[in-house]
């Protein structure tokens, strides 16, 4: 929503970068990116790219129907554990 | 009787007011269709003629998604969403709201009515 068409997508210069050089040399290895701004684009797919939540990287698969949505969207940025009581399931950290 | 995209008939109202009756037709496209088919928006929907009706129809038909197909639509576009594993999917399969709203208050709509929380306190 409401970004110029002029400018096209937003996609991390350096993440794309990784992502065609992976393309090269016909590799698949998870990419790392703080990036969850980026715009998912049809030259990642079928790669895996592990978005950060704020703690740790989430991989995120790629497929054809997340073309279009951001990276962030995939990788929650936020564990909810229910009101009340502290039982030890609500403490524990994943 | 005005039978238009499956089961919608306001009898008394004027045609510019009974065709947003139809799921998908708001004020804009009911203007629209008039303009389009020539029905002189202030009629009653009882005193169109039979050729109007079907002018109607076949306008909504060919230019409009409405009704089922329209809900199916909608539903695939949320299932597609949730399939998908987003932010938004996730806040639809809450049901909470999906758009960045606040829920510590409001959010009725979505949430619906209100259900008390207590705190549940601590166990030995």
């Amino acid at each position: 929503m409401g970004r110029s068409k002029r400018k096209g997508p937003y996609v991390c210069p350096k993440l794309l970068a990784k992502v065609r050089e992976l393309n090269r040399k016909k590799e698949k290895r998870v990419i790392r990116t703080w990036s969850r701004a980026s715009t998912i684009v049809p030259e990642m797919l079928g790669h895996t790219i592990a978005v950060h939540d704020g703690r740790k990287h989430v991989p995120v698969y790629i497929t054809e129907d997340a073309i279009g949505h951001k990276l962030g969207e995939f990788a929650p940025t936020r564990t909810f554990r229910g009101h009340g009581a502290h039982t030890h399931r609500s403490t524990a950290l994943k | 009787m005005a039978r238009i995209a499956g089961v919608d008939l306001p009898r008394d109202k004027k045609v510019l007011a009974a065709l947003p009756y139809i799921y998908g037709i708001g004020r804009t496209r009911a203007k629209q269709i008039l303009e389009a088919t020539g029905v002189n928006p202030d009629t009653r929907v009882r005193d169109l003629t039979e050729e109007e009706v079907a002018k109607i129809r076949d306008f909504i038909d060919n230019n409009y998604k409405v009704e089922g197909d329209l809900r199916a639509e909608v539903q695939l576009n949320i299932k597609r969403l949730i399939d998908l594993g987003t932010y938004r999917g996730l806040r639809h399969r809450r049901g909470l709201p999906v758009r960045g709203q606040r829920t510590q208050t409001n959010a009725r709509t979505r949430k619906g009515p209100k259900k008390t929380v207590g705190v549940r306190r601590k166990k030995k």
